[in-house]
């Protein structure tokens, strides 16, 4: 059953991105093929392949129970916060936050993760920007 | 003698203390690569690329950086496979199949110490390979013209879903997403916007080292959060090495093995699309039709150690045949290695033997030099790296996923581009759930420009003339093959595939 909504999703895919390619202006000044044939080649590749996706579904994947999902989810929220905050405070004290989540989500204890955040933010900070010389974000603090 | 000279002036530059002190660092950072569950040579390889960036290194310094980190995740591989019957990275699963039997027998050290020698004899043997294969692809690819590049890239992507996925249709389906990835941005001939619905930060194109990123590193990181697979592997058993050197009698009984599967393992290298994955599987199974006659495959027999750590290695030297003559990476490091490549305004293809020899010298010469560095890495200190092993994912993890963004950032200083990582995570987690193969992916925003730039320009040359595609006897050829190399896996190709993925649950799409 996945297969077949994950091959009616990528047919759709097609669609809308072939009426995204109707849809490119052309130049006055343009080739032979112009900017909307080759486009308009991979959504058909596309939507034959999607086509026969869900017309031949494999074997169901494992799903994870929703409660994964859920983590998943949360751990996406998380480092879209860290890839938004950033600039914001700092890329030190980002990183240990985000590190420390996502390693007391892989089960560590809260001291432990706390630990391998600090560990790891001042890790990277002390060779990729000490060391190398890499500009990394910098919050209100200089670091 | 023209290419010893050549190999000659290739030393020359790769023999400096910079390029030996990357070498070295590459070396041990792909074995590490290469032993962590998790972490295979394309994720490896593309992780350290921001690295390579940073430090400023010019191409032929940071290609040295790089493929020793490929090489090495070829070496590290089998550590893993042996000690916990856990792959390290997709080529070495068929290593667990004797590999695991010898140490549980407590002749670990030795089938590490062999497989070493393997791994060296393989990749020494590829090497010198590439330095003869691949001037003469040179030659042929010399008489390609933009129509003939188009069925050249055709081909690869055809064939590439013959031996990456159980699914054809996935495989397509992966291979048109990329190249539909690939069209974003400004059209490079008419100037015209495509796809960025006026979002500016489209209009440059998606970035594939965000993509590759993103798709490797980051959906690796979702599929451990996914299992909540924090603690080592390594912890359950006991790791005992036991004597660290092959008898000469066990290595004189694999050396007929060693050359063998080195010479297939090189020939499934350089066709496109199969990679080292194939050359191992390939290699072990000869092997075992070959000189299995007791029937102790399986059961620890040191030359099921053998075969495939040489398959996997000359495989490795072979992948990048292609992927320097023609420009068309044969495995998904190797497109990795591609992007490199690409981002240092470098293009593969024969015009790189021509315009840029020192890099395409100097590397080959690094590829000597870092095998050997290898060899003295992997032998001797093999028990550091076994320690490795003891680091759990809930510390690993967040490292890599870390690493990822501060590499990103480094090389673009936009959060925009951090948040398209993420997205590109998030599709490559759910795309390796269903199965669908990553490196078609990968190579299409990687090849999707020059593949589109060259059907225009063949047909703009023809005025208008479709037909001008299949025109030359040569064109024709390659499209005759990229036929047969799509349609020849659906009919004899599920059995050696079933045999192939019976053992990869645990390394997903991410095939090399």
């Amino acid at each position: 059953m996945s297969d077949r909504i994950f091959g009616v999703f990528g047919l759709l895919l097609a669609i809308g991105f072939a009426f995204a390619a109707f849809a490119i202006e052309e130049s006055f000044l343009s080739d032979a093929v112009g900017p909307k044939a080759f486009p308009l080649i991979v959504a058909a590749v596309l939507g034959v392949s999607s086509l026969v996706i869900a017309m031949r579904p494999d074997a169901e994947p494992a799903w994870p129970a929703l409660g994964r999902l859920v983590e998943i989810g949360a751990a996406v929220v998380v480092m879209v916060l860290y890839a938004l905050m950033l600039p914001v405070i700092g890329f030190v004290l980002a990183t240990a936050i985000a590190a420390a989540y996502l390693s007391w989500r892989l089960g560590s204890s809260v001291i432990a993760a706390i630990a391998t955040g600090v560990g790891t933010s001042i890790g990277i900070y002390v060779i990729f920007h000490l060391v190398l010389g890499l500009s990394l974000a910098r919050g209100p603090l200089g670091f | 003698m023209e290419t010893l000279s050549n190999l000659a002036d290739g030393f020359a530059i790769a023999l400096t203390w910079q390029n030996l002190l990357l070498a070295l660092l590459g070396c041990f950072l792909g074995t590490v690569m290469g032993a962590l569950p998790g972490l295979g040579p394309s994720n490896g390889v593309a992780i350290l690329i921001p690295l390579a960036f940073t430090l400023g290194l010019g191409p032929t310094p940071s290609m040295i950086l790089l493929t020793s980190v490929y090489y090495g995740a070829m070496y590290g591989g089998r550590i893993s496979s042996i000690l916990l019957n856990i792959p390290g990275d997709e080529p070495a699963m068929m290593t667990c199949l004797d590999g695991y039997p010898m140490a549980q027998k407590g002749m670990a050290g030795q089938a590490l110490s062999l497989s070493g020698i393997a791994s060296f004899v393989g990749a020494f043997f590829a090497t010198w390979g590439l330095i003869f294969l691949a001037p003469q692809l040179v030659k042929i690819a010399l008489l390609f013209g933009p129509a003939e590049y188009f069925a050249l890239f055709a081909l690869a992507f055809m064939t590439l879903g013959g031996v990456s996925s159980t699914n054809q249709a996935k495989s397509a389906f992966a291979a048109a997403l990329g190249l539909g990835l690939a069209t974003i941005g400004v059209d490079t001939q008419t100037g015209v916007p495509r796809f960025t619905f006026g979002e500016v930060h489209l209009y440059d194109g998606l970035d594939f080292l965000v993509a590759i990123v993103g798709l490797f590193a980051l959906s690796e990181v979702f599929i451990f959060l996914e299992n909540r697979h924090g603690a080592a592997d390594a912890t359950k058993s006991k790791l005992v090495i036991g004597r660290l050197t092959p008898p000469l009698s066990m290595l004189k009984e694999c050396t007929p093995t060693m050359l063998r599967s080195s010479a297939l393992g090189f020939l499934a290298g350089v066709l496109p699309g199969a990679g080292a994955s194939l050359g191992s599987f390939i290699s072990y199974s000869m092997e075992k039709r070959l000189v299995d006659k007791k029937g102790t495959f399986g059961t620890g027999d040191p030359r099921g150690v053998a075969a495939p750590e040489a398959g996997n290695n000359a495989a490795a030297g072979g992948a990048l045949v292609p992927m320097l003559a023609l420009g068309v990476p044969g495995s998904g490091t190797t497109a990795v290695l591609l992007a490199v490549l690409l981002s240092l305004n470098i293009t593969p293809g024969p015009l790189l033997f021509a315009n840029n020899p020192d890099v395409v010298w100097g590397l080959i010469a690094a590829l000597f030099i870092a095998n050997f560095m290898l060899l003295a890495l992997n032998i001797p200190m093999v028990g550091l790296f076994t320690r490795l092993l003891l680091i759990p994912p809930r510390v690993l993890m967040p490292i890599v996923a870390m690493v990822s963004f501060v590499g990103i950032y480094g090389i673009s200083g936009s959060s925009f581009d951090l948040l398209v990582m993420i997205g590109f995570g998030i599709m490559g987690w759910g795309l390796r759930k269903f199965d669908v193969p990553l490196v078609p992916i990968i190579l299409g925003t990687l090849l999707g420009n020059t593949m589109e730039n060259n059907l225009r320009r063949a047909i703009t040359i023809d005025d208008g003339n479709w037909f001008t595609l299949i025109d030359s006897p040569l064109a024709v050829g390659l499209w005759i093959v990229a036929l047969i190399g799509f349609v020849l896996p659906l009919i004899i190709g599920r059995k050696v595939r079933k045999g192939m993925h019976k053992r990869r649950d645990e390394e997903g799409s991410i095939a090399d």
